[in-house]
């Protein structure tokens, strides 16, 4: 009687002893290594195309921009603003307007 | 319910069901020429459908860098788990690790704590799991259809996703380091990095007491894998309910403030109109601003696209996607005739309060145009409302969906 209910007691004291998270298999985590692709988009040509290239695709690819709905001359000026006082974007004063006269040209109400 | 739900489709319904899926799909979109129509308002609402990211399937490419990739709407009729390689990606900054090593990985936890951690992966994997399912939407999800536009990541209706969310609860590991009382918030941190010294990385901050709710989960898995690297590998947060702002990808630092956190990106970024459903007119200033914070209810029908041509006198099976924000699904109704007359759908199997739900109902039109509408109610009684909400961020649209149809 006795040997029969010390096995049963050691598995159930072994079983209590194991916390759920290792009674479950583990889930394995494994090391990831990726490239990520470039873009192959341009800008549509015209005056400021090189300024808006040299100075904007240095945080972001051409997507950004062209994907964007037309915006008054207003809305780009302060995106522009935005870009160099809140993300630090290093864009030189003499650029800006020829970065917003792009922007608006290319993407301003039609 | 499910019997219900599936007794819904007769064989008839279930062929009529494909031809209307597959018309809208593939015939009216132009996947031939890996382009497709979003449609916006005003334009520009051509995307380019990409294949080139890594762990990605076919993606709706928004921008290349850093990655915003949107899950094309047909997945979401799939059912209501998306799958990882279709989920939506969005980072702001375009400095981000392309390869995470399991082994030297390290979650750090300090500040305001009695015991500051380096914890490893294998640490982290020894506490409790948890897991349930969590729609993740991104604060700006639906911006390309405000009017007037606003700028920004311009979306589509795809910047969101459900996932089984499987991890440890933050409680677990803010318990294990020993909040010190006085903590107010505790901010995340990812591995990704603005560009150059000076612009702000991005960080989010939690309430002590929300990310000590045992329900904020530091996830190692989605779906039952771990996560691709663009949606956050090996440890992401999960807010369940509120929007993907605060879950925090690449996960790597947490610190425990006992004063509010007003870095950038709390306090001018993310943050809306302290109105209801976030709302003022274009223009309008002097309206108080609080950070974006939890979800409002929304829903869509998946398997008929604006534009498709239903059979007359035919039924028709009209099925969809509904989330309830930060809360359950407690109806959903459907309208054929823009919006005069609802009738509550079926709903599919309850996979928990975060998640998509499956709704399903039929209606049989007459010939002529229909303006067909759904309309989520969340278990605290709001509602999806009938105007279009409008704030200068574009964030929490949430307005009942219209989409036209004929039936000849």
């Amino acid at each position: 009687m006795t040997r029969k209910i010390l096995p049963l007691a050691l598995v159930v004291a072994t079983a209590l002893a194991l916390p759920p998270a290792q009674a479950k298999a583990r889930f394995v985590l494994k090391s990831e290594e990726v490239k990520l692709p470039q873009s192959d988009r341009a800008l549509p040509e015209g005056p400021g195309r090189d300024v808006v290239q040299n100075n904007c695709f240095t945080c972001h690819s051409a997507g950004m921009i062209l994907t964007q709905p037309p915006l008054l001359k207003a809305t780009w000026e302060a995106e522009v603003a935005k870009m160099r006082n809140v993300y630090k974007a290093r864009v030189d004063d003499k650029d800006v307007p020829a970065i917003v006269d792009y922007l608006t040209a290319v993407k301003g109400p039609k | 319910m499910e019997n219900a739900f599936s007794a819904a489709l007769s064989r008839r319904n279930l062929l009529r069901q494909a031809g209307v899926a597959g018309l809208a799909t593939f015939t009216s979109s132009s996947w031939a020429q890996s382009v497709v129509n979003l449609p916006l308002p005003g334009g520009v609402d051509e995307r380019q459908i990409t294949t080139s990211f890594p762990q990605k399937g076919t993606m709706i490419l928004q921008r290349t860098r850093a990655p915003l990739l949107e899950t094309p709407f047909e997945v979401f009729d799939k059912g209501v788990f998306t799958p990882n390689d279709e989920f939506f990606v969005r980072w702001h900054w375009s400095v981000i690790p392309t390869s995470i090593d399991v082994d030297t990985f390290r979650l750090n936890v300090h500040g305001h704590v009695e015991r500051p951690l380096s914890l490893t992966l294998r640490d982290i994997q020894a506490l409790p799991q948890i897991e349930y399912a969590a729609v993740n939407q991104c604060s700006g999800n639906s911006r390309g259809f405000f009017q007037p536009r606003v700028p920004g990541g311009e979306w589509g209706n795809g910047a969101m996703g459900n996932a089984l969310w499987t991890g440890v609860s933050l409680k677990a590991v803010l318990d294990r380091a020993g909040v010190k009382s006085g903590a107010v918030q505790v901010r995340l941190n990812g591995l990704d990095e603005a560009l150059g010294k000076d612009g702000p990385d991005f960080i989010k901050s939690l309430s002590v007491d929300h990310a000590r709710d045992g329900e904020v989960m530091i996830a190692y898995a989605m779906n039952g894998e771990q996560l691709p690297l663009l949606n956050g590998f090996p440890l992401r947060l999960v807010v369940p309910g509120w929007y993907a702002t605060y879950w925090m990808k690449m996960l790597n630092d947490i610190e425990v403030l006992d004063s509010p956190d007003t870095n950038f990106w709390m306090k001018t970024a993310y943050t809306i109109p302290d109105t209801p459903h976030a709302d003022i007119k274009p223009g309008q200033t002097g309206v108080p601003l609080v950070p974006i914070n939890k979800l409002n209810p929304r829903s869509f029908i998946t398997n008929i696209k604006a534009g498709a041509k239903l059979e007359a006198g035919e039924p028709a099976v009209v099925r969809g996607i509904a989330f309830g924000g930060d809360t359950g699904v407690k109806r959903v109704d459907f309208s054929h005739d823009g919006g005069k007359t609802w009738e509550a759908a079926h709903l599919g199997k309850d996979e928990g309060k975060y998640s998509f739900r499956r709704w399903q109902t039929r209606f049989t039109p007459e010939k002529g145009d229909h303006t067909l509408m759904v309309r989520c109610t969340n278990d605290r009684d709001d509602v999806q409302p009938d105007q279009p909400n409008w704030n200068p961020s574009g964030f929490m649209r949430n307005v009942i969906e219209a989409t036209l149809v004929l039936a000849a």
